[in-house]
């Protein structure tokens, strides 16, 4: 990774434009050709410096149900509690944290109503109580983590 | 002077979105095209006109539905192994106020308000902050508390141990 390479990430984390052609219009305000800023942007994703490229979407507000979890696993029980969670196809990310509070998902869902469900139906088939973790408030501005 | 955080209330309705807008977001969630014109590119592997995606998605930009668009780093690959998910006890008051002060600063990708569950926990405020190291982290983890002063009751910082699964979230293109 170079300047140059940095430049991008630094100032592409958002205001993409929507044009006819996106690439020459971006690429001229960071000094650079169309061509080289797609084959950049292209190389930064092969070597996964880039997780991704292009719209980043708002679960929420495509109509679908989205929720925080936690729960409170015996470290006994643990091996036998992730594979219920990971099971749920609406588990997207599963985290393992040290707090007492030590397991911690996302559930998405199509439908709003499910996410209820499916944090019952985990209660139901572990035995150990689910802390819904709705997001009741967003207070957001997009980290522009530094290069 | 950095602007204040767009709040964004889950009470407001969701926009709508028809079925076109559902298949140029399964279209386009895992990235755009790189070639040069790449809004042509989706327009023909949808069999739609260019202008009409354009518009649509100038239109899920402005209503929300997409966030931005633009590069999304990945945060391992830049060095910031040690992220710290802080979570705060503050007055229902005063989390608007604190809650928009917290997700202006810099090192902190995600603020939000959650419930409590009281007695086993007591935070409302939940801040996820990125850094290099652990030290990093509670350096910026005491900014914050700096920052809510008296409004702090009490805080801890969790970090992830063990990613168990991580999928991306996915719309389905049906539903």
């Amino acid at each position: 990774m170079d300047a140059r390479d940095r430049l991008i990430i630094n100032e592409l984390q958002g205001g993409f434009p929507i044009c006819e052609r996106p690439y020459a219009e971006t690429g001229a305000k960071l000094g650079m050709s169309e061509d080289e800023l797609i084959a950049r942007i292209d190389r930064l994703l092969a070597t996964e410096t880039l997780s991704r490229f292009g719209p980043l979407y708002h679960a929420e507000r495509m109509g679908g149900g989205l929720s925080l979890a936690a729960m409170r696993v015996p470290e006994t029980d643990f091996d036998r509690v992730t594979q219920i969670v990971n099971a749920f196809p609406e588990v997207a990310h599963n985290y393992a944290r040290d707090h007492e509070l030590n397991m911690w998902f996302v559930i998405s869902t199509e439908h709003p109503e499910r996410v209820d469900e499916v944090m019952d139906e985990i209660t139901r088939e572990s035995g150990y109580a689910v802390y819904k973790m709705p997001k009741e408030q967003e207070f957001f501005i997009g980290l522009r983590l530094e290069a | 002077m950095q602007a204040l955080p767009k709040i964004i209330n889950d009470i407001f309705p969701s926009p709508p979105i028809d079925e076109t807008d559902r298949r140029l977001i399964a279209a386009t969630q895992s990235g755009l095209p790189l070639t040069p014109r790449p809004y042509h590119t989706v327009a023909e592997q949808l069999g739609l006109k260019a202008e009409e995606v354009m518009a649509r998605m100038q239109r899920l930009l402005a209503v929300g539905v997409i966030r931005r668009i633009g590069v999304v780093p990945n945060h391992y690959a830049l060095g910031y192994r040690a992220n710290g998910m802080s979570v705060w006890n503050v007055p229902d008051d005063k989390v608007v106020e604190y809650g928009q002060k917290i997700g202006a600063l810099d090192f902190v990708s995600h603020c939000y308000q959650r419930p409590r569950h009281l007695p086993d926990w007591p935070y409302n405020l939940f801040a996820m902050v990125h850094g290099r190291t652990r030290d990093e982290v509670e350096e910026k983890v005491s900014r914050i508390a700096r920052l809510l002063g008296r409004h702090s009751r009490g805080h801890a910082v969790l970090y992830s141990t063990r990613i168990l699964k991580k999928t991306g979230l996915r719309l389905s293109k049906n539903s």
